[in-house]
């Protein structure tokens, strides 16, 4: 399976993501700049962390006019997986792929630390394989991660099952202070309509390798190859 | 001619730079303000001899569609000559 990273100017999270698809789980991953339209034949493609533009007016509001994210859009409207992590996701938004916004952490303060990640639903390509029992453990590192949806955006996504992953405490309760930044009913990822888009604003590429501690961004990657795998 | 766009959070939304302010604001003394809301503002230059109606129209529709996001922000459009 051949994955495609996108890389902005100011992305900063595109090798962690290239490193954790060849070396973790070992398949092709390829690197696309952001002034192509050619997506390479990928059959996934990530939309990585980082600054992309400068977060200059708005986190991800510059990165959708880029060329690449008018081949990212055709891909994703016929059917293709396309997943944004963090500064990913805020692009996916503001490209109207995915429903809501990211607006500042609730406290104000860049949050970087291990959060605890409930899976909401299976019936994804990107989930598929995860145990809404076991919380995974996965990194976050943003300012602006906090999601915002009017209730009734969010009442759809609860009604369609597309709200992915929940920010949990311990004993894998959505309480407030499991809430690392504010997010309406503690939202850390939701899918499109279409369940083949997902952002997330945790870093699953970042909790892939053994040296890391938590493996377990991992299974967000095993299952993309999985439902890939079955879908042929 | 000159566009002047102010970008503000939507009142659903919550503002804790706004939150932020207001609580230094009341700490500096200034114990009347109640309430901050925070926001943009873009002064755009149009080249000279656009037609005014069409500048008009424009600046609606980047305003919309680039300078705020509707899902979270509210605009509005002044002109200056």
């Amino acid at each position: 399976m051949k994955f495609g990273v996108v890389i902005f100017p100011g992305s900063n999270c595109d090798h962690d993501a290239l490193y954790a698809v060849e070396r973790n789980l070992g398949e092709q991953a390829v690197g696309i700049w952001h002034q192509s339209e050619d997506l390479e034949g990928c059959d996934v493609i990530v939309l990585p962390g980082g600054f992309s533009y400068g977060d200059h007016l708005r986190a991800g509001a510059i990165s959708r006019f880029s060329p690449v994210m008018g081949a990212v859009r055709r891909f994703a409207d016929s059917g293709g997986l396309v997943m944004g992590i963090c500064n990913g996701f805020q692009v996916l938004v503001e490209s109207h792929l995915l429903p809501g916004a990211l607006i500042h952490n609730r406290g104000l303060k860049f949050s970087c630390k291990t959060v605890l990640l409930r899976t909401e639903t299976l019936n994804s390509p990107f989930t598929s394989l995860c145990d809404p029992s076991q919380p995974l453990e996965v990194p976050i590192a943003h300012g602006e991660g906090c999601y915002f949806a009017d209730d009734a955006t969010l009442d759809l996504l609860e009604r369609e099952d597309r709200i992915a992953f929940r920010y949990v405490d311990g004993n894998g309760e959505a309480t407030e202070a499991a809430n690392p930044n504010g997010s309406a009913r503690n939202i850390a990822g939701v899918l499109s309509e279409g369940r083949n888009v997902m952002g997330l604003m945790p870093h699953p590429e970042r909790a892939a390798d053994p040296a890391m501690g938590s493996q377990d961004g991992l299974l967000i990657f095993r299952s993309v190859v999985s439902s890939f795998v079955a879908a042929r | 001619m000159r566009a002047v766009v102010h970008v503000t959070l939507k009142k659903t939304v919550l503002d804790p730079q706004g939150r932020t302010i207001r609580s230094a604001l009341n700490n500096f003394g200034y114990t009347r303000v109640q309430d901050v809301r925070q926001g943009k503002f873009f002064e755009i230059e149009f080249e000279q001899g656009t037609d005014a109606t069409e500048a008009e129209a424009e600046a609606q529709k980047f305003a919309h569609d680039v300078l705020a996001n509707p899902v979270i922000e509210e605009f509005t459009v002044e002109f200056q000559e």
